[in-house]
């Protein structure tokens, strides 16, 4: 019986060692978290002023703002919410209802997520031939394109996965009452996935809001102030980018104060758009 | 006449013998899921204006049935009807019989309460709106009216804008066939209608069965015998798909002719 | 009475149908058109993408040949273009992303289906899920200013003095702590993948079935030993495919890596070295191209990475695939 005692209690401390390394893990993986976070905070509190939404980027060695590079974003995000939405519904509404389990979905969703975890450059330099070769120029047009081919297998995933939740009665219930079958689909499954679908469009938005790869060669970036979007467009994540590479203080400091609002903004999106999947649970 | 094999049509005991009397008709019914029968040869005929009850155990093909009398199943790419189904004489199954309009005049409500994501009053009118175009105070009328007949406008008559979803089960499965009567069809089909519900929203919606009756056709499956034998005028007895009697209800319970729907009946098998 | 449908004649052809129906037919033929129009389009995407990377980075591979593959030289001024140094680069530094990543991430994995009490699992993983969130651009910010520091005077000097002169490994560690480098580039990257492996590995662990493991805890196993012995292999192909799925983030990670890993045109042994990585290079040089070669160069590394990649998702995906029949879904 005391060898079993002793090789039990041997069992007993690899267990305690191994779930204790699990633990430091996790503390390390939230001390990363709380380090980074916190990083970016302070920096970027100490570099926020009011000059960042009235003024614009600076050139080398100046004190400016961040109102273009703003601006900017929002279009280029809102155009590829507008191109990507829809399609991304209609590219999901297909896999979830008129080919569920068939061969054809099978594919296509197989591809879609390829898509989604593809390396965001690989789409600039996609859209880079795609538009910016056949025009000639860079423009806010190529990066919100880039960025909707990037928004779009979220929205894709999210609408097949949300729409299958939908039980089944409800659309036999709908089409009971002699309403065809598109109609169905639009009246009543949307309705009834709205939230869900609406949360993966929101998280979508977050994601693309962060983006930098996918514009560093379709819309590149513009000192000035510019609502259009034929001509290369300013951004936050390419400023961040160029002015935290540089060797000016100043623009380091405007580069802190980007990426802070930056992170704010997409890590309020993320909650918000759990908050509203977890208020309107409703089919 | 126990033991005895017999065919189909004589089984068929009912007040109206002949097809053309029926407001709605099987003749030779054979259903597949694939490759697998689950109807085999049913013939009969549904009174106009009088509740039939499908009854029988787990399997038998009673909701197989019902699902063919208003064309659901025909969503399913795998699952086909042969022989004839006649609404007013015309058959159903053609091909050319407009689905939609079929599913105006056989209306459906499902064993599991399941309103539409929206107001209480769009859910009545949603159907309405689809079919007919009626001005506001036309459609306010009708929806007070559908509600009216599936005893829920008391409860709901100030709340007509909020949730469907915010009623409780029974009103739920109320306001479902609020929906269905919305369109006045002439037939409807009861796909165990009480079996998620408890007994005094099962009882509500019995009465309010027992009071439409004079306007609809009504095909119900259940599989509460006593159900059954409360609220309907026919009962058809099912087993493995085929059809093994069909009789008045008050027969059906008392005097059954075949032997397995009296040991059915009888309990001797659930 | 009212109308009743019924009313219009069926029997004969047509049928005089409000308007609402009348298009019902063609609504729906419509409106499926569209819809597989669009799911083709993802389809169209994946191709299109792959085939414009292949005919943009053309006059590259038929200019080097397959010696752009493993040639060292990458040279804009004498416009000689070889992709080793990038492929190298990229290689290592997610290699270094997965030994630092993967045990991090199944520890936190165990952490949240093990040991963690219920009410804790959700704030847990949400804040591992946050990691995911953040941006890569402020991974490298947060990279150059904050961490390279750290580990030039602290993280650096330590490995160089005390691991540069064993045999064999020390060459890894050998050379000047700058900061910047493919160690520091590593360990960002295994930052970012961990949020996307824990949390497969956690969905994987938590469907395990409770009765296997309950009748290995009623045996008197350990919890180590249920984990080790029951969990781990039940859901061995999901944990590799998790496993795959960040080492294909960490090959195609641009932004974080390009702040810290220092744009070298050399390969390097020691991992305290700058390097460069094909996502780095491309970003690095893309607005600075002046030459046609030069372009096609760095489109035709960009096509590298996306079959490497591509091949990488794949094999992530079937894996996950086939655990999720295995479990009947």
């Amino acid at each position: 019986m005391n060898t079993n005692g002793s090789i039990y209690r041997r069992r007993q401390i690899r267990s305690i060692g191994a779930l204790t390394l699990a633990t430091l893990a996790t503390a390390v993986g939230l001390f990363l978290l709380v380090w980074i976070l916190g990083s970016t905070f302070i920096n970027g509190l100490a570099a926020i002023s009011p000059r960042l939404f009235t003024q614009m980027t600076p050139p080398p060695g100046s004190d400016g703002g961040l109102l273009n590079a703003f601006f900017g974003s929002f279009l280029m995000v809102m155009l590829a919410t507008v191109i990507g939405t829809p399609i991304g519904i209609a590219a999901g509404t297909f896999l979830a209802e008129y080919n569920r389990n068939g061969k054809l979905s099978a594919v296509i969703r197989f591809v879609n997520d390829i898509l989604l975890s593809a390396p965001s450059i690989i789409i600039g330099l996609f859209v880079y031939e795609l538009v910016v070769r056949q025009t000639g120029h860079f423009s806010g047009y190529a990066g919100g394109i880039a960025l909707s081919f990037i928004l779009l297998p979220v929205v894709v995933r999210t609408t097949d996965e949300m729409l299958r939740l939908v039980p089944d009665v409800m659309r036999e219930a709908a089409l009971s009452l002699g309403i065809p079958r598109w109609k169905m689909i639009t009246d009543v499954l949307y309705k009834a996935a709205r939230a869900g679908i609406l949360t993966g469009v929101l998280l979508a938005i977050a994601r693309i809001s962060g983006e930098t790869a996918p514009l560093l060669f379709t819309a590149l970036n513009n000192q000035y102030w510019s609502a259009d979007l034929s001509q290369p467009m300013a951004n936050v994540p390419v400023v961040i980018f160029q002015y935290a590479m540089s060797p000016y203080d100043q623009w380091h400091t405007l580069a802190w104060a980007g990426a802070f609002i930056m992170t704010f903004f997409i890590l309020l999106l993320s909650v918000v758009s759990r908050l509203v999947l977890n208020k309107r649970k409703s089919f | 006449m126990r033991g005895e094999t017999q065919t189909t049509a004589e089984r068929t005991n009912c007040a109206a013998e002949s097809a053309s009397a029926g407001k709605l008709a099987l003749d030779n019914v054979n259903f597949y899921y694939g490759d697998t029968q689950a109807l085999k040869d049913v013939s009969l005929v549904f009174p106009e204006r009088e509740v039939s009850a499908l009854i029988g155990p787990s399997g038998c093909g009673k909701s197989t049935l019902l699902r063919i009398l208003n064309k659901i199943y025909a969503i399913y790419p795998h699952q086909r009807a042969t022989g004839a189904v006649l609404l007013d004489g015309q058959n159903i199954l053609a091909d050319n019989y407009p689905t939609n309009a079929l599913r105006a005049r056989v209306g459906m409500v499902f064993q599991k309460p399941v309103p539409f994501p929206m107001s209480i009053y769009e859910n009545v009118a949603y159907g309405v709106r689809h079919h007919e175009k009626l001005r506001k105070s036309e459609m306010d009328a009708r929806v007070e009216e559908a509600l009216i007949q599936s005893a829920l406008w008391d409860e709901v008559k100030d709340k007509l804008s909020s949730s469907g979803l915010s009623l409780s089960g029974g009103q739920q499965q109320r306001l479902c066939i609020a929906r269905a009567v919305a369109l006045r069809p002439e037939v409807l089909l009861l796909d165990e209608p009480t079996s998620a519900l408890d007994p005094i929203s099962t009882a509500k919606i019995e009465e309010l069965i027992s009071q439409i009756k004079t306007k609809f056709t009504i095909v119900i499956v259940t599989h509460n015998m006593q159900q059954a034998s409360r609220i309907s005028d026919n009962t058809a007895f099912m087993y493995l798909g085929q059809l093994i009697e069909y009789d008045k209800t008050a027969t059906m319970f008392q005097n059954p002719t075949q032997k397995q729907t009296e040991d059915y009946i009888t309990g001797r098998y659930g | 009475m009212s109308e009743r449908l019924s009313d219009a004649s069926v029997a004969g052809g047509t049928v005089t149908l409000p308007p609402g129906r009348a298009y019902g037919a063609l609504g729906d033929r419509l409106f499926h058109a569209v819809v597989l129009g669009c799911a083709l389009l993802v389809l169209v995407i994946l191709l299109a993408a792959a085939l414009s990377m292949l005919w943009g980075g053309w006059d590259a591979f038929s200019t080097f040949g397959l010696g752009f593959l493993y040639g060292t030289e990458w040279n804009p001024v004498t416009r000689q273009f070889a992709a080793l140094v990038p492929i190298y680069g990229t290689l290592v530094t997610s290699a270094i992303a997965m030994i630092i990543g993967v045990p991090i991430s199944l520890g936190i994995a165990i952490f949240v289906t093990e040991i963690a009490p219920r009410w804790l699992r959700g704030p847990i993983s949400g804040a591992i899920e946050l990691l995911a969130g953040i941006p890569s651009i402020i991974y490298g910010m947060w990279g150059l200013f904050t961490f390279v520091p750290f580990m030039s005077d602290h993280v650096q000097p330590w490995l160089i003095d005390n691991l540069g002169p064993l045999p064999i490994i020390g060459i890894l560690f050998d050379g000047v702590p700058l900061g910047i480098g493919m160690l520091t580039a590593g360990i960002i990257l295994a930052i970012m993948v961990i949020p996307f492996i824990s949390s497969v590995m956690r969905d994987v662990f938590l469907v395990v079935e409770p009765s296997l493991k309950e009748s290995a805890y009623a045996l008197g196993s350990t919890k180590w030993e249920v984990i080790r012995d029951i969990v781990l292999p039940q859901t061995r192909t999901a944990v590799v495919g998790g496993i795959f799925l960040g080492l294909g983030r960490a090959l195609g990670e641009t932004m974080a890596v390009t702040f810290v890993l220092g744009n070298a045109q050399n390969i390097s042994a020691s991992l305290m070295a700058p390097g460069n990585s094909i996502a780095a290079a491309i970003a690095n040089e893309f607005t600075e191209a002046d030459s046609q070669i030069y372009l096609s160069s760095l489109i035709a590394l960009g096509f590298v990475l996306f079959v490497v990649t591509f091949i990488v998702l794949a094999l992530a995906k079937l894996m996950l695939l086939r655990m999720a029949r295995q479990r009947g879904e």
